[in-house]
């Protein structure tokens, strides 16, 4: 019964997902051809001199730039769903293939910063809101409050200065080392490579998650069974592990997941910053040069990434709580 | 960072010994204040000579006469910075309150003309949040075309959602409440209603919109720019400074970077802390704590 109930309510919101997707599609897809950057132009770049009036309108044709927009769109439309998402301008390759190179870098990059953050921001929500009132907990609020407010590129840019140019521990971007043929490049050069981005996204991802953990924690000891566990004589760390903990990892977890907007929004910038060959860099780079087809692909996929991440976040929510999984049923 | 999220830190600064709430936000308020009027008035009155290249004093450490040190060509980090945060606090200004603008009506639109229109806005809000920050202003910029325009309209148009949900529910709730119902029994119009008993509430709750989202925008802004969407070269924005710097992190010129986004971040956070102060103050649960 509850196992169908869960079914229904997935397959209810993957169809809600789906048709979100579809709608995002056709906004997007309008206002990139909104754009005033001409694609020939852009797909020609500087050899624009040698290209004639002529040669141009083959071009627009070859990419059947000349359609109207709707017919374009259904076009676009019905290959995507066929999986052919076009072939990149930049790369000169299919988009499809520049996407799962690159998000996999990117997924790599963020799902590291994913747990890092997730795990620090909890700690130390928890060291705060246990000593609420303290000399730490207001060091740790301070800290978490100020990140909020931190640009992150800047950020990166910082860790940048001190970890790369001045003490030389870590390489100065990309994300292989360059002049070294792919086939040599080691796990040790990739994780080399990673470190400084994923450490920047962790760093400003650790607030939201501690401050949120803190407040939920601080109302837990505030709440009456813990004065009544007090009463009974229970220590102060086994109240902190069984109705601290209990009740606060879980909202933790499920704001992991609904915060990957976030942490995409993060990753692109940091990835600029870092010359770390991962999605968000391409994004910039196919909106920065006119690649329409890469930018529809990227948007598409960085939805889908957001669309998941929301989604677990919901099914955390409605089915692993067992508060809310009891009470929706009675 | 967004909005509905600061509601997490509800005690924050509480704790400070002596000071309420209300002196502390008085206090808050002063600060930024008082970095606003330096900004503009410093980035007024600042000639134009200071931005002027000057090659005998390339790639200076900061000093007395240089706080933020000199760049590649020996143009002045202060009053690069200066100006940038004034460009910044222009374009964060006009998108915030554009911003609360479509906040208001579409979050009144959904929660007063039925379920169609509910039912559209809740859409559109959910495919705005549906799709990461960044790339929505990538999106939004590349169809503008880019340049200054092209961020204004991009960070303007894409800070409305999370308020536009605050004051719908809001004004649904309004809608419910017992002196509603009841001046509408009495036979107020619709409009009586809406100015003497909706109106009032929402006012503090958009002026708070939209002291939050003046950082946000700010932030976007020179994040856009700083990926090379936005302002053109030419204008010492933070983003642009910011990105220029990094041609030059390997020779050693930390100070390029540092200070220009040191002083974003104290701009963001005294915005940030006055928002949310005075949020707190206007929220009963916690204006007396």
């Amino acid at each position: 019964m509850r196992m169908g109930s869960a079914l229904i309510y997935i397959g209810h919101k993957s169809v809600r997902l789906a048709v979100l997707l579809i709608a995002l599609c056709a906004i997007t897809f309008w206002l990139v051809s909104q754009s005033p950057i001409d694609p020939v132009q852009a797909y020609v770049g500087a050899d624009m001199m040698r290209v004639g009036p002529e040669q141009r309108a083959e071009i627009a044709e070859y990419w059947g730039l000349n359609a109207p927009p709707l017919e374009r769109f259904v076009r676009w439309g019905s290959a995507v769903v066929h999986g052919d998402f076009g072939t990149s301008m930049i790369f000169r390759r299919p988009v499809i293939d520049v996407i799962q190179e690159r998000f996999t870098a990117s997924l790599v990059l963020m799902g590291a910063a994913w747990v890092f953050s997730g795990v620090l921001g909890f700690v130390l929500g928890i060291i705060a809101g246990a000593r609420q009132g303290t000399w730490i907990d207001r060091l740790i609020k301070c800290y978490c409050l100020t990140l909020a407010s931190t640009p992150a590129f800047w950020l990166g840019l910082l860790l940048l200065i001190v970890f790369a140019v001045w003490l030389g521990w870590a390489p100065v971007g990309l994300g292989v080392p360059m002049g070294v043929p792919a086939d040599e490049v080691t796990l040790g050069d990739h994780l080399r490579h990673m470190i400084l981005p994923a450490v920047t996204l962790s760093i400003i991802g650790v607030a939201n998650v501690a401050l949120h953990t803190r407040q939920k924690l601080v109302n837990v000891l505030a709440s009456d069974y813990v004065l009544f566990a007090r009463a009974k004589g229970e220590s102060e760390p086994a109240i902190l592990w069984r109705h601290g903990m209990r009740n606060v990892a879980l909202p933790a977890i499920t704001l992991q997941f609904a915060s990957l907007s976030e942490l995409f929004g993060g990753s692109v910038l940091a990835e600029q910053v870092f010359s770390y060959p991962g999605l968000g860099q391409a994004t910039v780079a196919a909106g920065l040069r006119g690649d329409v087809p890469l930018l529809l692909g990227a948007v598409i996929f960085s939805a889908l990434f957001v669309f998941t991440g929301n989604l677990l976040a919901d099914i955390i929510y409605r089915f692993v709580d067992p508060r809310i999984r009891l009470g929706g049923s009675v | 960072m967004s909005y509905t999220d600061t509601t997490i830190n509800q005690s924050h600064i509480s704790q400070l010994p002596r000071l309420n709430r209300r002196q502390i936000t008085v206090l808050v308020m002063a600060i930024a204040a008082a970095l606003l009027l330096g900004v503009v008035i410093g980035g007024f009155l600042l000639s134009n000579e200071k931005l002027m290249t000057n090659f005998e004093e390339r790639s200076l450490s900061p000093s007395i006469e240089h706080p933020f040190g000199t760049d590649w060509l020996g143009r002045d980090m202060f009053a690069r910075s200066l100006k940038g945060l004034t460009v910044s606090l222009g374009v964060g200004m006009l998108a915030s309150t554009v911003s609360v603008f479509f906040a208001l009506t579409l979050g009144l639109a959904a929660a007063t003309m039925g379920r169609t229109v509910d039912g559209a806005v809740t859409w559109l809000v959910d495919i705005f949040l549906g799709l990461p920050h960044i790339v929505v202003l990538i999106l939004i910029a590349f169809a503008m075309g880019g340049g200054t325009r092209g961020v204004i309209i991009a960070v303007a148009i894409t800070h409305w959602p999370s308020l536009a949900r605050v004051i719908r529910a809001e004004v649904l709730q309004l809608r419910t409440s017992e002196y509603v119902q009841l001046s509408r029994r009495l036979g107020r119009s619709r409009w009586w209603i809406a100015t003497r008993h909706l109106l009032p509430h929402l006012v503090p709750q958009l002026l708070v919109g939209l002291v939050l989202l003046f950082p946000h925008a700010i932030l976007h802004e020179a994040a856009i720019t700083f990926l090379g969407f936005g302002l053109s070269p030419h204008q010492p924005a933070v983003g642009v400074i910011l990105s220029e710097s990094m041609r030059h992190l390997s020779t050693g010129q930390w100070w390029l970077a540092l200070f220009p986004g040191l002083s974003l971040l104290v701009m963001v956070r005294a915005f940030d802390a006055l928002g949310d102060n005075l949020r707190l103050l206007i929220d009963p649960h916690t204006a007396q704590e």
